[in-house]
């Protein structure tokens, strides 16, 4: 199976539309959203027709909570005045420009989804399995807090987003120090009780977004191609599974064009034009925010 | 159960997310008036603690899913085995250090510096100075610690690393805006051009009992503000401390007798009764201890009534 896995969208149906392009003419089996369709950029209900004349599925992002019922802020987790400040700005256009329709149709979205596939069991959600505006960064998530998850939550690979930035860590890859036994505090869930001596694989995918660059210098976003059983193409992976982060060129001069005549921030579209972040930084790990300008 | 032990506001160990490490015990080369467990050069309450001990605790963690390691003191770069257990701890994960930024050395910094660029995780260093100005610090954390810890940040920001300027609010909480936007314009002028802040609500314990006031009877935590109440907000539901004379439930409450748990993580994983003061200060602001990147305050934390 090929499957494709967007991040959140923050509205930015132009990267949305080319990545649903891109990703048939990759052949994927199916299409699927981690949430977060709403922010940062113009023409929220774009975003939302795409979406479902693709039949693409979405699971529930905090956003989509928040406009769903109306809340007054995105709940996206920041800590900074400036942060929150910008955050709103986006929060209260978004809501302002989604229709009933959509916000009813956000409403019933359902905040996980599990796939069985090829043997392997997926868990899609937003942040982590347990908390959907929960920031599972690279650098503060250890491999032993990934395999607890897995464990706890009963999954091989978990898929979220909700950083904007895409990783990966797998049982192949993690920190020198790993082994996966169930965690004392959970011990009483399983059955078998004692160590595994030959942990089963798993992993964490942040599938990255669509919805602003990553960041780095480049204006480009990304979204996440999973292969499973015969897909898997081979090579050095002895996993079950493949990973590849896709790099998404789209137009983004118009999209900042509209995000002009919406009389967005000019900070928001100087991401969009310069690939750094301007907003919303409080919330980096040390290694993340040394990596960006600002 | 009596009705009494009923209606404890008793927290149970959710999720052992951080381990935090009491690896200067007490002792601190400053004497802040504030501190909430009156770290001085001569408090030695608790001792330091080994590179040995730490490894073994760990490992131990490892089996528990720990996610991130904090490092807190007294002053930690004290211990002179500081900078080793830093470097052994990326190798399990990401590490936080808290630290008045007044002893920090060059080789020390350049040896952490490539511990981090060798690592997955992040080592973040969390630096306290109680204000913008040495008339605000000083007063509380000793004469020329406010010029002291700043050289201490210009080392950090030489080597490549970005500190998260702690301070405790000891001012009225109206002028956070004002008190931050001119710690902002302080930092730029000493080369810090990315400045990272963290306000952290003063806790009245310790030696800050005495220089204001300690907690009143009413500042507590009940079991019915419990209900409907996101306990992830509470430290204790999702850390431990290791300390020389035992785990404790959280860095806050080391010298209270009842916040030593035992000595092994399995025995510190029972639940525990927030009826302490300092609760009530977790409970209204949420999410004190952790980094902003790691835990964000609720968007809806609740107010003690203080009628």
């Amino acid at each position: 199976m090929r499957l494709a896995f967007f991040g959140g969208i923050y509205n930015n149906h132009l990267a949305l539309a080319t990545a649903i392009a891109d990703a048939r003419s990759r052949g994927v089996d199916a299409m699927w959203c981690l949430g977060d369709l709403g922010a940062f950029g113009p023409h929220p209900d774009r975003t939302c027709e795409l979406i479902r004349e693709n039949n693409i599925s979405v699971v529930q992002g905090n956003y989509d909570h928040s406009i769903g019922h109306g809340l007054n802020d995105c709940h996206c987790g920041y800590t900074d005045p400036r942060d929150n400040h910008f955050a709103q700005l986006s929060y209260d256009y978004t809501l302002a420009h989604t229709s009933d329709d959509h916000r009813a149709w956000m409403r019933s979205l359902p905040a996980q989804q599990r796939l069985e596939i090829n043997g392997l069991r997926l868990l899609l959600c937003h942040g982590s399995p347990r908390r959907t505006n929960e920031f599972l960064w690279e650098s503060t998530t250890n491999t032993q807090f990934l395999a607890r998850l897995c464990d706890d939550f009963e999954c091989d690979v978990i898929l979220g987003t909700h950083t904007g930035l895409h990783w990966t860590r797998s049982s192949d890859t993690g920190s020198g120090v790993f082994f996966r036994p169930p965690s004392p505090i959970h011990q009483v869930k399983l059955n078998d009780g004692g160590l595994k001596k030959t942990p089963d694989p798993f992993a964490f995918i942040n599938v990255g977004v669509l919805g602003r660059p990553e960041n780095d210098g480049t204006t480009n976003v990304w979204y996440t191609l999973l292969r499973t059983g015969n897909d898997v193409r081979g090579g050095r992976s002895p996993l079950p599974w493949e990973v590849e982060f896709v790099p998404l060129a789209y137009d983004h001069e118009q999209l900042a064009r509209e995000m002009q005549d919406e009389r967005l921030p000019d900070e928001f579209i100087e991401t969009i034009l310069t690939g750094w972040w301007t907003t919303c930084l409080e919330v980096l790990p040390s290694k993340e925010r040394t990596r960006g300008r600002w | 159960m009596n009705v009494t032990e009923q209606r404890l506001p008793i927290i149970e160990l959710g999720s052992l997310d951080e381990l935090w490490f009491q690896v200067a015990g007490t002792r601190c080369n400053l004497t802040c008036s504030h501190c909430f467990i009156s770290c001085s050069p001569h408090n030695d309450s608790f001792g330091f603690l080994s590179f040995a001990e730490v490894e073994r605790r760990l490992l131990e963690a490892v089996e528990w899913g720990v996610k991130e390691f904090y490092f807190t003191g007294g002053e930690p770069f004290l211990n002179p085995e500081l900078v080793a257990i830093l470097e052994r701890t990326l190798d399990f994960g990401p590490a936080t250090v808290l630290t008045n930024g007044t002893v920090l050395k060059p080789e020390w910094l350049d040896r952490l510096r490539a511990a981090e660029q060798g690592s997955l995780y992040s080592l973040e260093f969390r630096v306290s100075i109680d204000g913008p100005t040495p008339e605000l610090n000083d007063p509380i954390r000793g004469p020329r610690t406010f010029e002291r810890a700043l050289h201490g940040v210009e080392l950090l920001v030489q080597f490549g690393f970005l500190p998260i300027i702690t301070m405790a609010r000891v001012w009225d909480e109206s002028q956070d805006a004002e008190i931050l936007g001119r710690f902002r314009a302080v930092l730029h002028l000493h080369g810090y051009d990315r400045p990272r802040l963290k306000v952290l609500p003063r806790l009245l314990l310790g030696a800050e009992a005495k220089r204001t006031c300690g907690y009143s009877a009413s500042d507590r935590v009940t079991a019915e503000m419990l209900v409907g109440y996101d306990t992830t907000q509470l430290v204790c539901q999702h850390s431990r401390v290791i300390t020389d004379r035992g785990i404790a439930v959280c860095p806050i409450l080391i010298d209270s007798p009842d916040a030593i748990l035992g000595h092994t993580l399995h025995d510190a994983t029972r639940g525990f009764a927030v009826t302490h003061g300092a609760c009530a200060t977790c409970y209204q602001y949420g999410a004190i201890c952790t980094n902003p990147s790691s835990r964000s305050p609720d968007a809806h934390v609740r107010t003690i009534d203080r009628t």
